[in-house]
């Protein structure tokens, strides 16, 4: 344990003091002066980070590395007005020492303009988000990444880009959002590859011993994904209907005979609100969730229909101390169906999954401390998953970042439980230009 | 019936309006209301790109840059600001909205550009660093008039000084404050801020005053903090009125997809 955590220390030292060379180095060559001339000679709009990060886990795990995250990365933005539109480049070129990969990732490649007036078109990959929940999502069925958020990496990376056309129309009655995605994007799930999880095929908790193989869904049309949003605001009031065709976003689904994961057809159908109560911030959703490849919820490789809820509420509690509070639940549709349908001896899920959410943001020294605690809760699963996290900026380019990602449960089985093994600390160090 | 602020000369005191030169003592609420339009409502709508110099006690600074939009529904009353950060490169293109009410609590929202996220901020406590500078949100979007009970205290020269009661002691960090505004323009230049043991603590003030479009403005105005010993210095460049900005510029569409007049 001590050995890790020293070659833990070892390796985020590393790093860091790598990125403090490149980024004095950079910091030296006047960057300010150089990025003014860039934009006033081709009106380019630069921008980006330098960022070591290095986690490790606090407790064995029989099917994954010691270390969680260890990686370098280089984040560049451009972006340039163009006629009456804007074009927005962003990439990572990323040093993934965990998975021994080097890689270029484009995150957003975008070109965003007003057709009509009225109306505004997003072209190419962007990063799509909507909905009321805080860290929940009910309405938003755009990709997430679910291992960047479970490893410690910039909240950011919790939302994966999508390859997709947005187009927007603004009316008094309501305004119109309809995103409509060619090929199928998934989210990143956690499959082994550096976080071990429960696997129902198995039965057992599994990890880099055993990945399975996923369906790929990728014929234009047959696997596009059309997300659809209804929103008004009514004097700071924000109400909103919503619907989704496409799939579930994680492979909810398993194929015996292909022995791989499948991700079934789904249909969404939600509302929500939000608005001022109390001296805060109030929030509610809710949404159907139609599992079109198994309505009558008796096949036990497909996930049932689920209706899904949640209500929240944020307020101020002290001068720069914030807290909220979220009730969320999953309500299993034909539940009997469902529990006629497993073979004997597999963990059967409960017919409602309830979800607590708490979230504290205290803010120190001018704002330049921002410590920051976020917690999952279940009752009905039995587990929690904590994400304490404390970042300072040292100055107007230099943040250091310390947190951690706590994983408990009575079953190996239940949603956060399964990742208990992955429960982990890391750390970063990141300059801004 | 004023139903606005003169607390907050600190930020928006740049958007101030030439006002009408009484020869005679105005009544207080007079004297009151001229200043916050003064201070807040000049024309139908502003711009400008301001900077902020944040110095902490021991000398060390950081520098915040953002443009900032203002629109008018009435003189005096509902208005909407669009703030569209530059700097620090941490918050670069973040952009804070906030329809501001007479009556009730204002609307704030927040969007983070690179989770494409609309946020929601709760408004309780207005009296908290904009920005980690040691001006507060107030003094950018407003502390409402009937907040504070007004009195005259004296007239000088140049000044009318008005002592201002929170009606309301309990949430506020301040017993009470001095305001000195400028007879001819009914700017307010100066306030000092005194704690619950009646000492001054913190001022805010004009330091330098400039004509544009024919708006006397303040281009230049600092916030001293006497008890964490820091201090922040804020100055207006590229200050335009009435611009003819829409006020659909003030809504979610924008957030997402932030206006030409925020661009450099």
């Amino acid at each position: 344990m001590q050995e890790k955590v020293k070659r833990g220390f070892a390796r985020a030292a590393g790093l860091a003091l790598a990125a403090a060379g490149l980024a004095t180095g950079v910091a030296r060559a006047e960057l300010q002066p150089w990025k003014d001339g860039l934009y006033d000679a081709y009106a380019i709009d630069l921008g980006g980070f330098v960022e070591a990060r290095n986690g490790w886990r606090l407790q064995n795990d029989p099917h994954e590395k010691d270390a969680s995250i260890a990686e370098m990365r280089l984040q560049l933005e451009a972006g340039r007005d163009i006629g009456r539109g804007s074009l927005k480049l962003k990439g990572d070129l990323l040093g993934d020492f965990v998975t021994d990969d080097y890689t270029a990732l484009l995150r957003e490649g975008n070109f965003l303009f007003s057709p009509l007036a009225a109306m505004d078109m997003k072209l190419g990959r962007q990063v799509l988000t909507w909905g009321t929940g805080d860290l929940l999502f009910i309405n938003d069925l755009f990709p997430k990444d679910w291992k960047s958020f479970f490893i410690g990496r910039d909240d950011e990376y919790l939302k994966a880009p999508s390859d997709a056309v947005k187009a927007s129309y603004f009316h008094e009655l309501a305004n119109v959002d309809l995103v409509f995605v060619p090929f199928f994007n998934p989210s990143e799930h956690i499959n082994g590859e550096r976080l071990s999880y429960w696997n129902p095929v198995l039965g057992e908790t599994a990890g880099q011993n055993y990945r399975m193989d996923e369906e790929e869904r990728s014929s234009f049309g047959r696997d596009s994904e059309v997300a659809l949003r209804l929103a008004k605001n009514y004097g700071g009031t924000e109400l909103a209907l919503y619907h989704y065709a496409g799939f579930w976003k994680t492979p909810e689904g398993f194929d015996p005979a292909a022995m791989e994961l499948i991700y079934p057809r789904l249909s969404v159908y939600g509302a929500s609100g939000r608005g001022q109560l109390w001296g805060g911030i109030a929030n509610i959703e809710a949404g159907f969730y139609d599992s079109r490849q198994d309505q009558d919820g008796d096949d036990p490789m497909l996930r049932n229909s689920e209706w899904r809820f949640l209500a929240g509420f944020e307020r101020e509690l002290a001068r720069d101390f914030t807290g909220s509070v979220q009730y969320y639940v999953e309500w299993m549709q034909d539940y009997e169906a469902y529990k006629e349908s497993l073979t004997a001896g597999s963990p059967a899920r409960d017919e409602f999954r309830h979800l607590f959410t708490l979230r504290l943001t205290k803010l120190l020294m001018n704002q330049n401390l921002i410590v920051s605690f976020f917690a999952y809760y279940s009752p009905s699963d039995q587990d929690c998953y904590l994400r304490p996290k404390v970042r300072y900026r040292i100055d107007d380019q230099w943040t250091i970042e310390a947190g951690g990602n706590f994983f408990y449960g009575s079953d190996d089985f239940t949603f956060f439980g399964q990742f208990e093994d992955n429960t982990n600390a890391y750390a970063s160090l990141r300059w801004s230009f | 019936m004023m139903n606005k602020t003169v607390s907050l000369l600190p930020l928006a005191t740049f958007f101030l309006c030439a006002a009408t030169w009484a020869s005679a003592a105005p009544a207080v609420d007079e004297i009151v209301d001229k200043a916050n339009k003064a201070a807040y409502y000049a024309g139908n709508d502003g711009k400008a790109n301001v900077t902020m110099t944040i110095t902490d006690s021991q000398g060390r600074t950081r520098n915040r840059e953002f443009v900032i939009l203002r629109h008018d529904s009435r003189d005096g009353g509902e208005q909407q600001f669009y703030v569209f950060f530059k700097k620090p490169s941490d918050v670069r293109k973040t952009v804070f909205l906030v329809h501001k009410y007479t009556d009730k609590d204002d609307n704030r929202w927040m969007y983070l550009p690179d989770l494409d996220l609309v946020k929601r901020i709760a408004a309780s406590d207005k009296r908290t660093s904009f920005m980690g500078s040691h001006f507060f949100y107030e003094d950018v979007s407003g502390r409402g008039i009937n907040e504070d009970k007004h009195e005259l205290l004296k007239e000088e020269d140049t000044f009318y000084v008005l002592k201002n009661t929170p009606k309301d002691p309990v949430s506020v960090e301040f017993s009470s404050y001095l305001v000195w505004i400028d007879k001819k323009t009914f700017l307010p230049m100066k306030a000092e801020y005194a704690d619950k043991a009646d000492k001054p603590y913190r001022i805010v003030e004009a330091l330098e005053v400039e004509d544009v479009q024919g708006h006397p403005t303040v281009t230049k105005s600092r916030v001293q903090d006497f008890t964490s010993g820091g201090e922040t210095v804020t100055e207006f460049a590229n200050i335009t009125y009435d611009l003819g900005l829409d006020e659909s510029i003030f809504t979610e569409r924008y957030l997402r997809k932030p206006p030409r007049e925020v661009h450099r």
